[in-house]
């Protein structure tokens, strides 16, 4: 065990550390999620509808979030803004401002497919049954997209989670980062300490991210 | 004082151009590679062979799963303390052919599946070799089905390469954040990473969007 590193997760209170980095991680992408998914459906609700102007803004929205990378978007935040407009903004706060940034536009895409997906006969076959336009959304418009939608958006939270892990590079200590001192402060002690805790945080990734991603995929069957 | 000073762009370009040089020979490469490794994994998924469909259904989640950082992090600190030293743009190719080899199998199994048996049976009923059959009717349906996903793994790639700095390649990341760190001129370097990306992906993804509606006859009756 000592060739491979393994042995510093079980000294001291490494272990404990590593799974607070994780949960600082977690808790990033559930706060990002979160406001995520509140701002997409608004984002997507309005891409689904007939305002060429909001159609075209979203669009360029969209496109951005689309070709920028995740890490080009946290620099500009975390050190653009500082220096415009001189706001010390925490590496934390910036990074869910950044996923929020980009979650809402991957949610939006998502409500805004989910919703074109309802073909047009189910709203005049409702209209036809006599059903108001409140009773049609509700008891057909709106099961019918969330079926839809939640598989995807369940999955959104996995992307989430991974991309988290990019939070490192503006000097948020989350689990990566946790992993990276541990293995300085052993550096002495056990040599081979980093195959052994990026093992280990990989397996943390994976054992964070596969649940989900198992229960998105087995909704997506039971509903399709 | 005005916002950005052009001088200073001016003497930066030369070092963004070789970062994007290396952005793209790493991210091209990495992506040739996955494509390989995804069509290779997707058909052994699809036949079912013996064992190895098993081992590529480990490989596909345990990389679809976790992020390249973390990925890379494993391959360039982690093996070579139990022997396995690998250079950094190796690594970098090595890394995000692993990451896409498994986001390509399932973009190319998926458009596999949705091919139903009939078309198979049709084209052997109208007189058609299997090869005919596979090269005429089922790859054609296939390709344009998994076109709108393919590209958006090949954008998602590319993106994925701005993780590389963490490695010391000097990819376009590390080129800005380095010179944020000597000079501080914060403004111009940002901005001309984000000239940067535009340029590498703008293409991509209007290529993307010519593609998916041109593709879009073999969507029958939709």
């Amino acid at each position: 065990m000592q060739a491979l590193g393994i042995d510093v997760l079980f000294k001291g209170i490494n272990m404990q550390r590593l799974l607070g980095g994780l949960w600082i991680s977690l808790r990033i992408s559930l706060i990002a999620v979160a406001f995520s998914i509140v701002l997409g459906l608004i984002v997507g609700v309005l891409m689904a509808g007939d305002n060429p102007v909001i159609k075209s803004v979203t669009r360029v929205y969209l496109e951005i979030v689309r070709v920028m990378p995740q890490m080009v978007l946290l620099f500009i935040v975390f050190f653009g803004t500082t220096r415009v407009f001189g706001w010390n903004i925490e590496a934390e706060i910036a990074s869910i401002i950044v996923f929020t940034f980009w979650g809402t536009a991957e949610m939006a895409d998502l409500v805004r497919g989910a919703l074109i997906s309802i073909p047009k006969h189910q709203y005049e076959s409702a209209a036809a049954l006599g059903m108001e336009q409140g009773q049609i959304y509700r008891h057909i418009i709106i099961p019918q997209t969330l079926r839809r939608l939640i598989p995807l958006s369940i999955n959104l939270v996995t992307r989430m989670i991974k991309t988290t892990s990019l939070a490192m590079m503006i000097g948020v200590v989350e689990v990566l980062k946790v992993g990276q001192q541990i293995i300085e402060a052993n550096r002495k002690s056990s040599p081979n300490a980093a195959f052994g805790v990026y093992a280990c945080v990989f397996v943390l990734y994976f054992a964070a991210c596969w649940p989900i991603s198992m229960f998105s995929k087995y909704l997506e069957r039971k509903w399709s | 004082m005005e916002l950005l000073r052009w001088d200073v762009i001016q003497s930066y370009l030369p070092l963004y151009r070789d970062a994007m040089f290396l952005t793209l020979r790493i991210g091209w490469a990495g992506i040739f590679a996955a494509v390989g490794l995804g069509f290779a994994c997707a058909l052994i998924r699809h036949f079912k062979v013996l064992i190895l469909q098993n081992i590529v259904g480990i490989y596909i989640e345990l990389f679809r799963n976790t992020p390249l950082l973390v990925q890379l992090f494993f391959l360039y600190f982690g093996l070579p303390r139990i022997g396995l030293e690998i250079p950094a743009e190796p690594c970098g190719v090595l890394g995000l052919a692993l990451l896409g080899g498994a986001y390509m199998a399932e973009t190319f199994r998926s458009g596999l599946e949705a091919i139903e048996p009939i078309q198979m049976e049709s084209a052997l009923s109208l007189g058609m070799t299997r090869q005919q059959a596979v090269l005429h009717v089922i790859l054609p349906q296939a390709v344009s089905i998994s076109v709108p996903a393919f590209v958006a793994n090949v954008i998602f790639l590319l993106k994925e390469t701005s993780v590389f700095s963490a490695i010391s390649l000097m990819d376009l990341m590390f080129t800005a954040k380095d010179l944020i760190g000597l000079y501080y001129k914060t403004l111009e370097c940002l901005t001309l990473l984000v000239v940067f990306y535009l340029i590498i992906l703008l293409p991509v993804s209007a290529l993307g969007s010519f593609l998916e509606r041109r593709l879009r006859y073999a969507g029958f009756g939709d």
